[in-house]
């Protein structure tokens, strides 16, 4: 069982949103499972925990950087000298007392610090020393990404860490190794350790980069311009120094004879989880959620059920957040959500959509058809893509997601948001497009 | 007595010997509920009673005596008071002084007041219209006919209430009770007697109750029985040949029979059900017995989870409130989930008492939780106690029933107003929630008086048990269908076969627009039991005579079986709404009489 009183785990609740009611018949239910994390970490500030951990009581965490110092680093020079300034900015966003190590990444990985397979333990000499080391990282030679992730793995299990975290710096594709030796690694290394990836420039490939977030439940993100790396890995130091607890899994039960057609998260990003279920007993699958600072995400659960008669009622799921221990028992995280499902003959209830259903619903589709959208221009069906485009404009203009309404205008020009007629653009920055395609799973929640 | 009755499995119904098929909770045959099996045997003995109900033809006799009731309507004195109430509750929607002192004056005004009190909420609307128009209706009557008519015609009334029930005529309105007016027909010289008789005592009140049932009845009374008054006794050929049939054999015996022939129709379906709504006494029993190993009712396999669902196949167990069932002295109410619902979100309360006189009385709460509401289940419950424990509090201090019905109501609105600022259930976070709120009907008995109150569309029902005699309906919906036929905007026809028949116009809860509670009294002239229930026994059972021909002919003397057969009655026919039903005896009888 757990250990309460070695760190402050944070209260975790969870809320469902959903229309509970099914015609005669009915089978498909469709919730939104919002879970919220609360009185831990310091993302957002409003709850920072100083209170939580004073005097390093925090939950123990450990940090591998790994950096792309592959020869195309040096072109242009900015960026290497913008790589190794972003790494010494996230070295001094550590917390005391936090492990720590610097990874080198070619077509093998070293350490550039502290080495001889160890972390370092982070405090002011340390944090010094480390960046000391940086100025050593020199560009030359080619990408093998899966032995980058490999070492990090090697480097976080030598400690007992709670939060065992990478952050992957990249600039080119991953083509000193098979795409297959770096599936293998993720595999092997997911669940192990959390990782954010980010490309820098505009020679990575988008899927390289979002797949190892996806695989590693981390976050994926385009630097175009690499002056801006200082500042986008203070903050991703700043999250994962935020997390408090770990290897979170969503639990979800459903009755017998239900299917679970899919379980997705759907804020703040789409990611499919349908099929990264571990059973957990009977009737009961985890899916992974990674690790939680403060924060809080929806997912989309869509179960069906049998079908049963009208003025019955039965639960769909039930949905609870539970962290699995190394002696193959859960402790479970306390909070729970139940998902309804009740027959009426009452049409009004229950042909009425969720408004928050309805809402990621078509943030799914968004993320989609931008996709879709993207390859289909990649490969050069201009209807195609102009039809999904549209779409994407559409959708992203009805639900509120300003953000990704704007990187869209700068792939197509708008003619009229509200039904979705655009033209693409001939000339396409193509940083803009990748920012597109790397950002298109984000998504905003329901205006409440 | 509270009883929550097993269902003991039974090879035949004990009402009249059908086979019953497991898992039924009534006889598919005559619909009597199995679940009474073991109280109907006890109920059995009563048969005898019934016999001995003799009373109730005795009820005639009675009404023969009811011709001396006529006495009533001048010692109304007693009954007086609580007209002044009335009027009080009326005019102020607080109920007047009970002070009795005003009598016999008061009682007029009382009438005229609780008339304008249930009306108010109409009256701003439809009132002026209502009148005309819900006297043709004959449900509508009762409220409209008591309150405008009342108003107008004080202590005429008397002698115009009942007259006005059948025809709600307009005419007789001119003289000051419209609706009396309506009954002009049997007022018409026969009924005084009969009619009047109770009503005379409690003029206004009872001139309600045959008001009522004038409403109700009108068009058989009208017709029919001009001179049905006599009928007490014997039920008029005219008008109670229906009734007749089946009352009078019913009166000897205890038998659901008279449902019977309705329940045939019971549709096959729920027989094997694997999931139909569980009977909750037989799980509550299996349950029981053995905490831990609650087995699911639905899979049979399964273990219950503690948030009421089956771990194996998530169906949703049978809840408390389900099925309930409770016996207070000499009446009893049963309130069941239905077939189409998940819930049961209606609620009841039931109760019996001294009065300070050392005479009986007993009171009865039907809520029913508005569904489009949050928590309306919370709601009904809230104010079923709430109501129920005002007047039980109230009546034994001698508070008059009308005064205490209105404090009564007005309790059970805070009690659901109150329900409003506590957190939602862990259940229910919708974004969108409107407060809780329900509706509530309520009546009081004593030895001489029948009190009633409401605000909502559940109502109350007089059927006396001689069934030559109308019964009638004595509550007025706050509905959009009634306020519509008020106004005279619409026919009966029409506006019920509006989708907003049903919409209702006054409720209790925070959100209400304002509370007005309708009280009235009656003295009936005669003995009769006392439906008080819901729209899902009423959608079945709509008209008085409909209802009366649901209650079995020994309910003054077998209340919870015939509560539980008016149950039946909505779930065969379709049980589309929750169900719940309060019979009560009138007059309460004396202690340890009425109940075994």
């Amino acid at each position: 069982m757990a250990n309460f009183s070695k760190s402050s785990v944070p209260r975790f609740s969870v809320d469902v949103y959903q229309n509970e009611y099914l015609p005669e018949d009915g089978r498909e239910v469709n919730a939104i499972v919002t879970v919220t994390a609360t009185g831990g970490g310091t993302i957002g500030g409003a709850v920072a925990a100083p209170h939580l951990h004073t005097s390093g009581q925090g939950p123990s965490a450990a940090v591998v950087l790994m950096v792309d110092c592959s020869g195309s680093m040096d072109y242009p020079q900015t960026k290497m000298r913008n790589a190794r300034d972003a790494t010494a900015a996230a070295i001094d966003t550590l917390r005391d007392g936090v492990r720590f190590a610097v990874v080198g990444g070619t077509h093998v990985a070293k350490e550039v610090y502290p080495g001889d397979g160890r972390l370092a333990v982070a405090d002011a000499a340390t944090r010094e020393q480390a960046k000391r080391a940086l100025r050593r990282l020199n560009a030359g030679g080619g990408t093998a990404i899966g032995t980058w992730l490999r070492l990090a793995d090697r480097l976080l299990s030598s400690a007992e860490a709670d939060i065992r975290h990478g952050i992957l710096l990249t600039d080119g594709r991953n083509e000193h190794e098979s795409p297959e030796d770096l599936k293998r690694a993720l595999g092997d290394c997911a669940g192990r350790f959390t990782c954010d990836a980010r490309g820098v420039g505009t020679d990575w490939e988008v899927k390289e980069v979002t797949g190892i977030a996806s695989a590693l439940l981390g976050t994926a993100d385009i630097v175009a311009d690499p002056a801006g790396l200082a500042a986008d890995f203070t903050r991703m130091m700043e999250t994962a120094m935020g997390k408090e607890v770990a290897d979170v899994a969503l639990r979800v039960w459903t009755p017998v004879g239900a299917t679970i057609k899919f379980v997705k998260q759907v804020a703040p990003a789409v990611e499919e989880l349908t099929d990264r279920r571990t059973e957990a007993g009977p009737r009961s699958g985890d899916y992974p959620t990674g690790s939680w600072g403060d924060e809080s995400r929806d997912y989309h659960l869509c179960v069906e059920v049998p079908a049963a008669g009208v003025g019955q009622e039965m639960l769909a799921a039930r949905v609870s957040l539970v962290v699995p221990q190394p002696d193959r028992t859960v402790q479970n995280l306390g909070a729970q959500g139940l998902v309804r499902a009740v027959w009426t003959d009452d049409m009004a209830a229950s042909t009425s959509i969720n408004p928050q259903v309805a809402h990621y619903t078509g943030q799914a589709e968004l993320a989609q058809v931008i996709q879709q959208g993207l390859d289909l221009r990649k490969a050069g069906d201009i209807d195609g893509a102009t039809a999904k485009l549209g779409r994407a404009v559409q959708l992203a203009g009805a639900s509120g997601n300003a953000d990704t309404a704007k990187l869209l205008a700068k792939v197509v020009d708008v003619v009229d948001a509200a039904t979705g007629t655009v033209r693409l653009k001939t000339k396409v920055e193509e940083a803009d497009e990748m920012t597109l395609e790397t950002r298109s799973t984000k998504t905003v929640r329901v205006k409440k | 007595m509270s009883q929550m009755h097993q269902q003991a499995a039974l090879p035949k119904c004990p009402s009249c010997a059908e086979p019953v098929e497991s898992g039924d909770r009534f006889c598919g045959a005559c619909g009597c509920a199995l679940s009474a099996a073991a109280a109907g045997r006890n109920d059995t003995p009563t048969l005898t009673m019934n016999g001995a109900s003799v009373p109730r033809p005795a009820a005639p006799g009675e009404h023969a005596d009811g011709a001396a009731w006529p006495h009533a309507p001048h010692p109304d004195a007693s009954e007086v008071p609580p007209r002044p109430h009335v009027p009080g509750t009326n005019a102020g929607g607080s109920p007047p002084p009970p002070p009795p002192a005003p009598q016999s004056q008061p009682q007029p005004q009382a009438q005229g007041q609780r008339q304008a009190a249930a009306q108010p909420p109409r009256q701003p609307q439809l009132q002026p219209p209502a009148h005309p128009p819900q006297q043709p209706q004959p449900q509508p009557q009762a409220h409209p006919a008591a309150q405008p008519p009342r108003q107008a015609e004080p202590q005429a009334q008397a002698a115009v209430e009942r007259q006005p029930q059948p025809p709600a005529q307009p005419p007789q309105q001119a003289q000051g009770q419209p609706h009396r007016a309506a009954q002009p027909p049997r007022q018409t010289a026969p009924q005084p007697p009969t009619q009047p008789q109770a009503p005379a005592a409690a003029q206004p009140q009872a001139q309600g109750q045959d008001q009522a049932y004038a409403a109700v009845q009108p068009p058989q009374q009208a017709q029919p029985q001009p001179e049905p008054q006599p009928q007490p006794q014997a039920p008029h050929p005219a008008a109670q040949p229906p009734r007749q049939a089946e009352p009078q054999p019913p009166l000897g015996d205890s038998p659901a029979p008279p449902a019977c022939g309705v329940r045939l129709d019971r549709p096959a379906e729920p027989d094997e059900y694997p999931l139909q709504a569980p009977d909750p006494r037989v799980a509550a029993d299996a349950a029981a017995p053995d905490e831990g190993a609650a087995v699911c009712v639905a899979c049979r396999a399964g273990r219950v989870d503690s948030d009421g669902y089956c771990e194996n196949c998530g169906h949703a167990q049978p809840r408390e409130r389900d099925h309930m069932e409770q016996e207070s002295g000499p009446i009893a109410a049963v309130s069941d989930r239905g077939l189409r619902h998940h819930r049961n979100e209606d609620s009841f309360a039931v109760g019996h008492l001294t009065l300070p006189d050392g005479s009986p009385a007993a009171v009865a709460i039907v809520c029913d939780g508005v569904s489009s509401a949050t928590r309306p289940d919370d709601a009904s419950l809230a104010a079923s106690r709430a109501a129920s424990e005002s007047l039980l509090a109230a009546l034994p201090r001698g508070t008059h029933p009308q005064q205490a019905m209105h404090e009564a109501i007005v309790a059970a609105a805070k009690a659901v107003e109150s329900l409003a600022e506590e957190p939602a259930t862990a259940r229910e976070h919708a974004p969108h929630q409107n407060a809780p709120a329900c509706t509530i009907v309520g009546a009081v008995v004593t030895s001489g008086l029948l009190v009633v109150g409401w605000v909502g569309d559940s109502r109350v029902y007089w059927v006396p048990v001689d069934r030559s005699a109308p019964p009638a309906r004595l509550t007025e919906d706050d509905s959009w269908a009634a306020q519509m036929v008020a106004a005279g905007l619409m026919t009966e026809a029409e506006a019920y076969a509006d989708e907003r028949a049903h919409a209702i116009t006054g409720w209790l809860g925070a959100d209400a627009y304002e509370l007005e509670p309708h009280t009235a009294s009656f003295k009936p002239d005669r003995p009769g039991v006392v439906v008080v229930c819901t729209d899902g026994l009423w959608n079945y059972a709509e008209t008085a005579e409909e209802m009366a021909r649901a209650v079995p002919h020994d309910a003054a003397v077998r209340p919870l079986h015939s509560a539980r057969v008016l149950v039946g009655h909505a779930l065969d026919g379709g049980g589309h709404d929750n169900v719940t039903v309060a019979v009560l005896p009138f007059p309460a009888p004396p202690r340890g009489a009425g109940s075994p």
